[in-house]
């Protein structure tokens, strides 16, 4: 973890809501402060507190004003903020992990090549570090479901294309800035896509329409070709993916 | 069935209620009415004790029917609107008889109306809603020949309401309050933008409304910066400093710097500019903003208070010989029915 100074700040976001926010950039060390602050405010909600969404490097609090006061909860939620700026506690063990069936490179990569190159390393080494990076869901955002999953070592630390790709297919996992972006529906995107899988990230009939959340840890199991395209359009949007409870 | 068809869509119309709040952390937005203010008038016309879903009717409306005797509320941007062939006054309450016909016309002023039965629709819910999120496939928009099923009216003798709306349909002074990306601007950036007078520019969807100026208005710190969890009524510039005001579909989180954030009491007034319209923002400090804020209660409450019985205008009475003018005596529903 990087010795960066962390100043976490309390501010105004919307008529009910105040955001926390320890850095302006994705800074892994921010990244890790903020999974530890949710943890606690998750764990014991401040008084009046109706939702917590965890962005990067910051989380939105929203509170009902009948039940408390901006300041208040500003001053409660930076207090703690600032305690873990300070202490750096470790980020708290995931509670659930879930593995998913992926196939890389190929039709199901078209970028692979261009990623592996751009990262310095071969396709086979490539695709070793994404299966075997200890990876999270950082946050969950833009489309339903759909997460921001990292952090990949730093030799992923490669920016988004400038051209968009016009169109990815749901399931296409994609790289940029050491992060991972799983599509649930076709999409465009700035990103290299490295692999697809069969997991559905949002599936509005599914009695949880949304399966990932928040903190959850992911791990990308390869498989072949053959067997990821059987897993496309399972019934239950999993794609052959596992979710073990960890205790 | 209870139920109201849709003869005819002529504008662009889907059923919204008041959305699906507390869902940000998976992603989604809240999505619902546009203009909530409307849902807001239109239950307080009709009595009822919540917020009731509505068909939000942009740009035009069509022709409706309904199967059982059935209050309705017109809110929201006015709308010419004839029962069978008598006019009917809009930001009000009508009753309206299996046979007739609700004919609605297109928008006089402002981009949204909203056509609100008493008994509230009974269409299928999800999450706990029955809106149509558009932009992530949730729903749809309604067409010609739909039926769309509806609850008991629970007050069908209740007499017609009008109430005087909030003006809102035509521009004018928007409140904002600082976001957490304010900082992000200069000094002199944040004076310009609540010095300029902005048109409501053609582009704008449920998703966000662009308005354009004689300058741009840009950050510094715009590159690189981590993305945050946006929402409705926030104004964010994009790269060539363009304000967009985010609407109820807008995404969950975003990227693009925020110089504020429009006041909950004043997104209405932003839905319902139409293009063309003027809109000034007014900087509110953050004290005086929480200090304005009205939870959905409070604000139907407040709506109840500006309803008053809808007296019947002679001049649109069709046939005047064919009631009975002598008080008393006659079967003392004309002002329902007005």
């Amino acid at each position: 973890m990087t010795e960066t100074d962390l100043n976490p700040e309390a501010l105004p976001a919307g008529p009910d809501g105040v955001l926390v926010r320890f850095a302006l950039t994705p800074d892994p060390a921010a990244m890790a402060a903020l999974e530890v602050l949710v943890a606690a405010l998750e764990a014991a909600p401040p008084e009046g507190v109706v939702e917590i969404a965890p962005a990067l490097v910051s989380v939105l609090v929203r509170f009902d004003p009948a039940r408390t006061r901006r300041a208040a909860l500003a001053r409660a939620v930076l207090a703690e903020a600032r305690r873990i700026a300070r202490e750096r506690p470790a980020p708290p063990a995931p509670k659930r992990r879930w593995t998913i069936p992926a196939a890389f490179g190929g039709r199901h990569g078209p970028q692979l090549a261009e990623l592996a190159e751009r990262a310095g390393m071969s396709e086979e080494a490539c695709v070793e570090a994404i299966c075997e990076a200890d990876l999270r869901v950082l946050t969950i955002g833009f489309a339903p479901g759909q997460p921001y999953i990292g952090l990949l070592p730093e030799a992923f630390d490669i920016p988004r294309l400038s051209e968009l790709t016009p169109q990815v297919p749901g399931g296409a996992i994609v790289v940029a800035v050491r992060q991972i972006v799983l599509f649930g529906a076709p999409s465009t995107t700035g990103w290299r896509q490295a692999g697809q899988c069969g997991f559905r990230t949002f599936m509005p009939a599914r009695s949880e329409p949304v399966l990932l959340q928040s903190g959850d840890a992911i791990r990308f199991e390869r498989a072949d070709a053959a067997e990821v395209e059987s897993l496309l359009d399972s019934a239950d949007g999993l794609g052959g993916a596992k979710l073990e409870t960890l205790t | 069935m209870s139920a109201l068809e849709i003869r005819r869509a002529d504008g662009v119309m889907s059923l919204q209620d008041m959305g699906r709040p507390g869902h940000l952390a998976q992603g989604l937005s809240r999505g619902g009415a546009m203009d909530r203010m409307a849902l807001i008038e239109a239950a307080a016309l009709l009595g009822a004790p919540e917020v009731l879903p509505g068909i939000e009717m942009a740009g035009a409306g069509g022709v409706f029917a309904v199967t059982v005797p059935m209050r309705i509320a017109l809110t929201g941007a006015p709308m010419r609107a004839l029962r069978d062939d008598e006019p009917l006054a809009w930001n009000a309450s009508h009753l309206l008889q299996p046979g007739e016909t609700l004919r609605i016309g297109g928008t006089q002023a402002g981009m949204f109306g909203y056509l609100v039965p008493a008994g509230g629709f009974a269409e299928a819910e999800w999450l706990d809603s029955q809106a149509a999120h558009l932009s992530i496939g949730i729903g749809g928009l309604l067409e010609n020949g739909q039926v769309l099923a509806l609850g008991a009216d629970p007050d069908p003798a209740r007499p017609g309401q009008i109430i005087e709306p909030e003006q809102r349909f035509g521009g004018g002074t928007v409140r904002a309050m600082d976001s957490a990306q304010t900082g992000l601007f200069e000094g002199d950036v944040i004076a310009a933008f609540y010095d300029e007078k902005f048109t409501r520019a053609q582009q704008g969807n449920r998703q966000g409304v662009r308005f354009d100026a004689s300058r741009a208005f840009s950050s510094a710190h715009a590159a690189g910066l981590a993305s945050d969890m946006i929402g409705p009524g926030d104004i964010q510039m994009t790269g060539e400093g363009v304000p967009f005001v985010l609407m109820a579909e807008c995404q969950t989180i975003g990227g693009y710097p925020r110089i504020g954030r429009v006041l909950p009491n004043d997104l209405p007034r932003v839905a319902q500019a139409a293009p063309g319209a003027e809109i000034r923002f007014l900087h509110v400090p953050i004290d005086e903003a929480d200090a304005l804020f009205q939870s959905d209660a409070d604000l139907l409450k407040g709506a109840r208070g500006r309803c008053r019985p809808l007296l019947r205008d002679p001049a649109t009475i069709r046939d005047l010989l064919s009631y009975q003018l002598i008080g008393g005596v006659t079967a003392g529903d004309e002002l329902d029915r007005a």
